[in-house]
Order: C-alpha cells, then structure tokens, then sequence
C-alpha cells in the first residue's frame, strides 16, 4: 500500500472505482462543501477537488479537501503547475499530507488566459510529469527535489494524472500515457469519454506498452445536461469528441428531458468502458450537478460502494 | 533580433506632460527623442521615420493640450553601445528630458549614460524574435540562459509552449493542431511531434525530461569566449 487511502484499496482489491470531482466554492463559505460532501458520501470511492478551475479564483483545494475529510468523504485533492512553483508545489504537498490527504492529481491546469486573472504571471515552473515524479520522490525517497536531506514523516501519496486519449496528435497520446506511469503515476483518470470506440483504440494501445497495469485507468465520464452544453463541450473544449450518434439524440430530447437523456446515455457509457480490459473505474466530473451523481451511479449498477 | 513597439501616444506624452507639470522649468521643456538604429529600427518601432512621426503627433498633441513642450529627435547607430552615445551629448545637454526609442536595454543604458536627464521609453520591449515578413514578427527566444532546442527538433516549447511544458503536448491540443489558449497559436509540442517524427527521433520525446533549472546570478553578464584576459573575468549568465 503506498498511501492507503480508500480510492487505493478499492482499486487494489479489484474493485470497479468510481470517483467524482467537487468544485470549491467561489469565497469561505464552507456550507456548500458540507452539503456536496453529504451528496457524495457512500456514493463514490473518493472526490476530486479541483484546483481554480478553469483559472477562476475559489477556495484553495487543499483547503476545501480538508474540509470534505471532516465530512467523511475522502478527497483527491488536484494540483495544478500553473500557479506555484517547486517550493510552493512541494510545500504545499507536505502539508496536504500532514492534513491527511492521501490522493492527488496532478496536471498542468487550464490556462490562465482563460479565466478571471488574465494578467497573472504565468508559473508552470515544472509540468505536469515532473509533479508527478516529483511526488514519487517525495513519497518514496522523502526528498524534495535537489536535495539529499530526507523530510520528516512519511509522506503517503496515491498519485494521479490527466490522460487525454481524444485530443492532437492522437498516435502519440497512449505513448505520452505511459511516460506518466514511467514516472510515477498510480492513477489515471481521463478526458470525457463519449467516443467509446475511439477510447478503446486507445486502450488497445495502453495495454500495448504494459502501462495499464502499473497505473489504473478511470475512465472519464460528463452527463450532458443539453444538446447545447454538448455542441458548446465539441466546438470550444479541446480534445473533446462526441459522436454525431450522441449529438442526435440529445438534439431530440424534448427541452425538459434532456438531462434525463443525458444521464442515460452515460449509463451505457460506463456499462460500455467498463467492459474494456484495463479500464479499472469512472471519473464522473458532473461540476455543480453533484446532486445527480448518486442517479448516475445508481444507474449504472455500481451501489452500493465497497466499504 | 529584439522586437518592440511604440506604447499608444497618449501614454506617452502623459509622461511627458506629467514631467513637465512637476518640474516646470524654463517656458518650453525640451524633450530629445532618440532613435535607435538597431534592432527598433529594423523592427520599424524606434528608428528614424518612426521618431520623426512620432515627434509630429506629439507636437500636435502637446499644442492641442497647451502644454509648453518642444520636441527635436537625433537616432544613434544603436543605443545599447557606448560609443555611439557619445556621439549626442550636445544634444542632450540642451535638453530637459529623453524620449527613448530602443529597447529596455537601450533605454536603460541611455539613462545610465545621461544619468541626470529623466530617459522616458516611448517602447515596450516585446520579445527575441524572426521576421516573418515586412512587419511581421514572430517570438522565438525567451533567452533560458540553459537552451533545449537540441532535444525539441529546433524549437522551443518554453516559449512557443503556452504552458513551458519539458514533457508535452498537455491535453490541450485542438484537432487542428493549434494551442487550447486561442488566437490560433500552434501547438508547439504538436510541431516538435512532427519533425522528430520525421527526424526518426521520436524516442527522444518520450525520455522524461527533468525540470529547468532556472538558476539566475543577478544581472545576466556575457563575457565571451576569447575575452576573458580582456576583463579580467569569465561567465556568463
């Protein structure tokens, strides 16, 4: 056990994971947190917080995670490079640690361009890779980078990574993959899956290079709320694709039951990838739709979580 | 070469209006522009037709104002060497201030030179860059003082890379190839996928590369190869 946190003796015991992700609050107000946390619990393995999505300020993860461990839901707190550099990455790495958060995701974070401080200096000092190497060593050799003086106390991480199987240049993207479990990766979790067959070209090519089996693949899944959340997800958001077959039917659905619609199609998704050697759980990122969560999983006969 | 453009006109004679109100010294203030005929001058932002136009828009506005300010220009051959800041010193003891149109550096160097003129910048220094075409330029360079082009096929993600990733793409490639940022921007992991590609050197993407070292020594300092005895020292950086 590297971190013994829930979501790694799920996945160890061989069980279907499923994890969903929780947006801080814009501001202090931690009821908002409690009332997610209440949604959640019992109903996933474990909960992304994320880390100023989209680049907007809100409550800071490792904050909000500690919020969500005293509501008895156990976090997977997400760590951008967009914002810190190494000594404020490792820092805050320790600390989360001594908080007692034991799963973290590490990507490189959305642009800050795109969010509500386009005049921030840009950090990204080390990217997303060597965060995760980075950890590795921290955990397994109590080092912070460039030096040779152990920390103090046992730094127990389950380390995680973005993989995005649907964006440019697909033939490298199982490659790029498995350069992240090279170093270090215990978990994947990936972009939305809605182009399933696409998704398992990619896999075939995961378990090609072995990396399926150091790393456990959770396979993302968004329940669409429209036809016009998904037309607005293919043109604007990259490396999302949604085939027309999906399109169509949320283009049918009567306005008030589209989220319905939405919610089925994900059903079949999961009941699909979760079909695909390799795949080892779900990612339901369902952002502020947190209270359908427990519909989506229910659905997809995956209730009740082992305890 | 170093790119540059000239700030919007307004802010620069805000500056110099403001100087002019704080000081007020004889009835005109005398403002020198100085051109530069490096880099802003190829680069068509401070060379000489661009401070003669510019001196005509600021005489204009400074008559519309009624703000007592005259303008004369000179353009030294480059205003980050010495010797051709000597080549003004006439005229910029009959000055009361210094329009600077080179870069930071020459605009610094200018100011050190002159140290009891107030040096204004009429620039903002952009980037190391290429001429695409005539007035058109594009960021190469951000001048890492540690260059990895030898293992990104010639050309940089740290600064054609939106994110500076060592270890790209990130997920955020468009299906045209073009960075999640927007206004078009290629993918530069994208481009460096192809040519290693195409160079047979795929593999060398796919090393895990360790972070930068970013170290900086305070002020960067080149003495180059060769003239090392001439100043007594070595170093870059």
């Amino acid at each position: 056990m590297k971190s013994g946190s829930n979501l790694e003796k799920t996945l160890q015991a061989g069980h279907f994971a499923v994890t969903a992700e929780l947006g801080p609050p814009r501001g202090t107000d931690p009821a908002p947190v409690e009332k997610k946390a209440k949604l959640l619990r019992g109903v996933v393995d474990a909960v992304n917080v994320t880390d100023n999505q989209s680049a907007v300020v809100h409550m800071s993860s490792i904050a909000c995670a500690a919020l969500l461990l005293r509501h008895g839901v156990e976090p997977v707190m997400q760590m951008t490079c967009r914002d810190r550099n190494r000594i404020a990455i490792q820092s805050d790495i320790l600390g989360a640690s001594a908080l007692g958060i034991r799963n973290i995701l590490c990507i490189s974070g959305d642009h800050h361009s795109l969010g509500d401080q386009p005049g921030a200096k840009k950090v990204y000092d080390i990217d997303s890779t060597q965060l995760v190497a980075l950890a590795r060593r921290l955990r397994d050799e109590k080092l912070v980078l460039a030096s040779q003086d152990e920390v103090c106390g046992e730094v127990p991480l389950f380390i995680g990574t973005a993989a995005n199987p649907f964006a440019s240049p697909y033939e490298l993207r199982a490659q790029l993959f498995a350069k992240k479990v090279r170093a270090g990766a215990d978990f994947a979790q990936t972009q939305c899956v809605f182009d399933v067959a696409m998704f398992a070209d990619w896999m075939e090519k995961v378990r090609s290079l072995g990396a399926h089996t150091a790393c456990r693949i959770l396979a993302g899944i968004i329940p669409l709320k429209s036809f016009r959340m998904a037309r607005y997800m293919v043109e604007n958001v990259p490396g999302i694709v949604i085939p027309d077959s999906i399109l169509t039917r949320m283009e049918a659905a009567p306005k008030e039951k589209a989220a319905a619609e939405g919610i089925q199609i994900c059903s079949e998704i999961i009941r699909q990838v979760k079909q695909i050697e390799g795949v080892a759980g779900i990612h339901i990122m369902a952002i502020e739709w947190e209270h359908r969560v427990p519909e989506i999983v229910e659905k997809a006969g995956l209730l009740p979580r082992p305890a | 070469m170093i790119t540059a453009a000239q700030k919007p006109r307004e802010e620069i004679f805000a500056m110099i209006r403001s100087y002019r109100e704080a000081q007020r010294p004889r009835d005109f203030l005398q403002c020198l522009t100085v051109g530069c005929g490096g880099c802003a001058s190829i680069c068509m932002a401070g060379g000489q037709r661009e401070i003669l136009g510019l001196n005509e828009q600021l005489t204009e506005m400074a008559r519309s104002a009624k703000v007592p300010v005259r303008f004369s220009s000179v353009t030294v051959e480059r205003q980050c060497n010495p010797q051709f800041l000597e080549d003004i010193e006439d005229m910029v003891r009959d000055s009361d201030c210094l329009l600077s149109c080179a870069c930071g550096a020459g605009a610094q160097h200018l100011g050190d030179r002159y140290a009891d003129k107030p040096v204004f910048p009429a620039l903002n220094t952009l980037f190391l860059g290429v001429d695409v075409d005539t007035g058109l330029y594009e960021e190469r360079c951000r001048a890492c003082k540690s260059c990895v082009l030898g293992q990104t096929a010639g050309i940089c993600p740290l600064t054609r890379c939106s994110k500076g990733v060592l270890n790209g793409p990130c997920g955020g490639t468009r299906a045209d190839g073009t960075c999640e940022v927007g206004n078009g921007i290629p993918c530069a992991w994208s481009s460096i996928y192809e040519r290693m590609k195409n160079q047979g050197r795929l593999a060398e993407i796919l090393e895990i590369k360790p972070p930068m070292d970013w170290r900086e020594k305070g002020q960067g300092v080149l003495v180059q190869a060769g003239f090392e005895a001439r100043y007594g020292r070595a170093g870059r950086g």
